[in-house]
């Protein structure tokens, strides 16, 4: 087999193939190198049980940028993204609140709740959507050191600054509080009623160690909202196909401009040589060399286990060892021989076929975020219930369906460590509390795939099973994101990159952080540059 | 008819006597109207059994030399009765670690090593930052001079921190108390007692992010000494050398005047009303009031726009603190202790702290509860009578709106902090011939500060600097004209400093 290449991309997961892609494109020989036996990482589809695809990991998409979806023309290759809408909040006591997609329908839904509330979900809307708008600008660019004069840092400090400042002098006081607040806090200053609180809260928490009353979980909530499809900003959609679409598409692209993958190849270790990268060395003892080796894989992976001690500055191994990836989401992916009902809603409402949660309030959730902090997963816990096959036939047989169950909160960590025993119970508590809303679920059931953080780490490689590869604090984000004078993609030795969610701007199905990490790449070899950067969609 | 009054100050707290002594200094006319019967508010010494009194601050860490030396406090009867207070991590089962300006005693060879290079990297993060606590915050689209200079300067003094000190301190900015401690020590006695101060007044704990550095740094401000300095007579003995000090240079100090409404006319502040419905005229009025309380009870919400009056309204002021007061026959004895010499912390680690936060933002209180406690006693003879002691400890957390109300909660709130008092402490009850507890609804009614809440809204990243108390009100003005801010609501925040009355001065002597 060939063993030397221009760049070699180690994991095969979206960010992994997109920053391949560009690399092929910008005429790099490419070769992406991923352990498990498929490509996609934490974006696959896998029929775990004969006739279902399940998108065992990620389940649905809005962060994928436009500009790179159509830039490397992902439809031709395959990929289409089918927006859904229609969720509903249900609580105990048969109660429930929606979203829909209608604005007017959405005001008399939450107008039943509360006319104070519905009121004030026009600027509640407009002010998010404000921020969405303005953070956007960010996301296919590299983060500008602060500390440094170099020109382009401080074009780029110019840049952030005006288009901070195109927001009006208000909105930069509004947008400085609003980065630093909870999301509590800030839901609690435009809404009364629980439940439509709760409603909206649950975004602000979605793969985060911190409960909705953590200072800084407000962007988190934004982060769920700055994606669009199709330029619908804020909107959600499913990869017909399951999420493995998406990384099948960008693997279409890649082949198509001559890079290869190659899969159940496990890296051991990146060799480094004189100070530069040279290659990576694969379990099986095989060397592959290349002068550009580039990490998909999260940064606490990245510096304390691919590479040696002895290759990297010390502080930067302290900086990965602190680096807060925590495990705090579990997955129970469930397939169904007919529709489970709701009996809060009623026959044939068009809610039946959008997603579902369950929580009567942000306390609910901040009593499961507890739980998790004291390592056990919440007998109460949150799920959100996306019934992907209602919108995308292709995924399970007629009169079958496939839903995807993401629950908040569950510990890396259990007591005594997590065993397959605990882990099904884990996925009993998860069902309960689907029967609580949904009497005939259970029996439904022909098949479930129950994941904890350990499997998702053990399986994909995510740290802790964090999905975002690193927490979204302030701390570990743009220049901060992974560490602080590492954010330009650079790893420490010449040569060695990363491209993963673990850096700006972060986890979800973007495809940001592996094509902003190319244009580096293409920058540092003086190369043409082939990556959009600007996402502007007005 | 007499003469307008030049300015009036409603609230004769410390900023409002700071606020007022600097006026008078610059040789303007001012009078001070306090509602209570005795100067001070949440800083005033007050006899809470007879022969025993206390103060709801206990130290001094954020005054600073300059404000002593400007109004010649010590001229006026400032003294310290201690220098500088250890802190104590105290332990159920081993010696205590003590917290010394200089270093840790008692600590593992580890963190005494780390205790070094946080102290440091801390020290060297508050003298970037400390010149902005007595700056007026920036406005940024003013165009002004000044603003852009403090800009500046806020820029100049993050980059000269250099490259890698810089870049810590935009990171470490972000972390909870818990992942800051957990990065450089290891005692969890030790991690809990350092991560006390970071969180204290405020709705947070050891696992918030976006606050913990900014409120340590906020602590390390002062400069009086380098450990926790203690005045003599509680903070009332500052009180008493700011109210002289207003007085000498002609400011005129009324107690038992409470102000009803600031009366407005035209769209300007003419004066203010009292509750007895007396009126007094005045050019300037400066609210030493919380925020809230400043804009919708004094001033009125009619006076003000909707986003305005929106963004006080939003403010965070419900408190989370309760202080107790202990009148103590003996010296109670603390296990592995010899004298009770220092401010200690009964915490075994932030996960205590943590759970009793818990139990708080639901609107209940944890069984075992953390807490600092003093005894200011060891001190100042002028606290209890002879051979007698006090013992002053604030508890955390104790929610201002707790389920049921606190009439409810009082006697089994008081119980559990005796409870956790004890285990410390296994004779305090023996000793005990009075008490007081003042929870943050007792703050609220007895001082008139909004949900009992120290720093008269909450301490936060989100809350501060150019939003605090919002924009619009960061400069000490008001969208009133005449009407302005001296409290701790406004920037930089509670603590007794001094420094929101001392800035709010010097922005109100700049107004033409």
């Amino acid at each position: 087999m060939k063993n030397r290449y221009d760049a070699i991309v180690i994991g095969a997961g979206h960010n992994g193939l997109t920053n391949a892609a560009y690399l092929a494109k910008g005429g790099l020989d490419v070769l992406v190198v991923e352990k498990n036996d498929y490509i996609g990482g934490a974006a696959v589809s896998r029929e775990l049980h004969e006739g279902w695809i399940y998108s065992n990991c990620s389940y649905v998409c809005s962060l994928l940028r436009q500009t790179i979806h159509r830039d490397l023309d992902l439809t031709r290759h395959g990929l289409m993204i089918v927006p859904y809408n229609g969720t509903t909040n249900f609580a105990r006591d048969g109660n429930y609140v929606a979203e829909y997609p209608d604005h007017a329908m959405q005001y008399r839904e939450i107008k039943r709740h509360s006319l104070r509330d519905a009121d004030a979900m026009h600027r509640y809307n407009t002010d998010l959507m404000r921020y969405a708008k303005l953070i956007r600008h960010f996301l296919l660019r590299t983060p500008a050191d602060p500390t440094s004069f170099k020109p382009r840092d401080l074009g780029e400090l110019l840049f952030m600054g005006k288009k901070f400042a195109g927001m009006g002098e208000d909105q930069v006081y509004e947008f400085i509080r609003f980065m630093t607040m909870s999301a509590g806090d800030f839901l609690d200053e435009y809404f009364e009623n629980d439940l439509v609180k709760a409603l909206y809260s649950t975004s602000s928490i979605i793969g985060t160690a911190l409960g909705v009353y953590s200072p800084g979980t407000a962007y988190v909530l934004l982060h769920h909202v700055m994606g669009d499809v199709d330029g619908a900003v804020g909107a959600w959609g499913l990869a017909r196909g399951g999420m493995g679409a998406i990384s099948d598409a960008i693997a279409g692209a890649l082949r198509e401009h001559g890079g290869e993958i190659r899969t159940s190849a496990p890296v051991e270790q990146i060799i480094v040589r004189e100070g530069r990268a040279v290659g990576v060395a694969l379990d099986s003892g095989e060397e592959i060399h290349a002068d550009i080796v580039v990490s998909n894989l999260d940064p606490k992976r990245t510096f304390t286990v691919i590479m040696d001690r002895k290759d990297i500055p010390a502080d930067l191994r302290k900086k990965a060892e602190h680096f807060k990836i925590r495990g705090s989401s579990g997955k129970v992916n469930i397939a169904l021989t007919g529709a489970p009902d709701f009996p809060s809603l009623p026959k044939e409402h068009a809610l039946r076929h959008g997603s579902f949660q369950f929580l009567d309030s942000m306390e609910r959730m901040e009593r499961a975020y507890d739980d998790w902090k004291h390592g056990r997963w919440s007998d109460d816990p949150f799920i959100e219930m996306t019934q992907s096959s209602m919108w995308d036939p292709t995924i399970a047989a007629p009169g079958n369906y496939f839903v995807s169950c993401f629950i908040q909160y569950c510990p890396a960590e259990v007591e005594g460590g997590w065993t397959p025993e605990k882990r099904d119970a884990f996925g009993e508590t998860v069902i309960d509390q689907i029967c609580n809303y949904s009497p005939n679920f259970r029996d439904l059931i022909a098949h479930m795939e129950v994941r904890t953080p350990w499997e998702i780490e053990n399986e994909i490689g995510l740290t802790e099973g964090n999905i975002f590869q690193g927490e979204l604090t302030i701390d570990q984000l743009m220049f901060n994101r992974p560490f602080p004078g590492y954010s330009q993609y650079r790893g420490p030795v010449k040569g060695m990159y990363m491209c993963g969610s673990g850096t700006h701007p972060g986890g979800g199905v973007s495809s940001a952080c592996g094509a902003n990490s190319a244009r580096e790449i293409l920058r540092d070899l003086r190369r043409p540059n082939v990556v959009p950067e600007d996402d502007v969609d007005e | 008819m007499s003469k307008p009054h030049d300015i009036v100050i409603i609230g004769g707290g410390h900023n409002g006597l700071v606020c007022a002594a600097y006026l008078a200094k610059a040789g303007r006319k001012v009078l001070v109207l306090e509602a209570g019967s005795q100067a001070g508010g949440l800083g005033a010494t007050r006899e809470f059994a007879p022969g025993f009194r206390a103060s709801v601050a206990d130290t001094l860490p954020q005054l600073g030399r300059q404000l002593v030396r400007e109004l010649e406090l010590e001229r006026h009867g400032f003294r310290l009765a201690a220098e500088a207070l250890p802190t104590l991590a105290l332990s159920t089962s081993t010696d205590p670690i003590t917290i010394t300006p200089d270093g840790l005693l008692g600590a593992s060879a580890a963190d005494t090593a780390s205790y070094q290079s946080y102290l440091q990297l801390m020290q060297k993060f508050a003298k970037a930052i400390n010149p902005f606590w007595h700056k007026r915050p920036p406005v940024l689209g003013s165009g002004g001079l000044k603003d852009a200079a403090t800009l500046g300067q806020f820029g100049w003094n993050l980059r000269t921190l250099g490259k890698t000190d810089m870049r810590e301190m935009m990171r470490m900015i972000a972390l909870p108390a818990q992942d800051l401690m957990d990065e450089f020590f290891d005692s969890p006695e030790l991690k809990a007692a350092l991560s006390w101060d970071a969180n204290l007044g405020s709705k947070l704990a050891p696992r918030s992010p976006n606050n913990a550095v900014l409120a340590l740094l906020y602590r390390m401000s002062g400069d009086l000494s380098a450990g926790l300095p203690l005045p003599r007579g509680g903070t009332g003995g500052l009180i008493d050398a700011l109210a002289a000090a207003a007085r000498s240079h002609g400011a005129e100090l009324r107690m038992d005047s409470p102000v009803a409404r600031v009366t407005v006319e035209l769209g300007r502040v003419t004066g203010v009303e009292l509750a007895s419905g007396k009126t007094i005229e005045a050019h300037h009025v400066v609210s030493n009031a919380d925020p809230k309380t400043s804009f919708f009870k004094l001033l009125g919400a009619r006076h003000l726009d909707v986003q305005f009056t929106h963004r006080i309204d939003r403010l965070r002021t419900d408190g989370y603190v309760a202080k107790l007061h202990l009148a103590l026959k003996r010296l109670p004895r603390f296990t592995a202790l010899e004298i009770p010499q220092g401010r200690l912390l009964l915490t075994p680690d932030m996960g205590f702290i943590e759970n009793a936060y818990d139990a708080a933002k639901y609107g209940g209180y944890a069984k075992e509860l953390p807490m600092a406690v003093l005894l200011p006693s060891l001190f100042d003879d002028s606290l209890a009578p002879q051979g007698q002691h006090v013992l002053s400890a604030q508890v955390q957390y104790a929610p201002y709106a707790v389920k049921g109300g606190w009439g409810a909660h009082r006697d089994a709130f008081l119980e559990n902090v005796m409870a956790s008092l004890e285990r410390y402490a296994p004779d305090i009850r023996d000793c005990v011939v009075a008490s007081e507890l003042l929870t943050p609804a007792d703050l609220e009614q007895q001082f008139n500060v909004t949900g009992g809440h120290w720093h008269h809204a909450e301490f936060a990243l989100d809350n501060w600097w150019m939003n605090r108390p919002t924009y619009g009100a960061s400069q000490y003005c008001t969208p009133v004209p005449g009407f302005y801010l001296c409290g701790a609501g406004a920037h930089p925040g509670g603590g007794i400093m001094g420094a929101a009355g001392r800035n709010a001065a010097r922005a109100i002597l700049e107004v033409k």
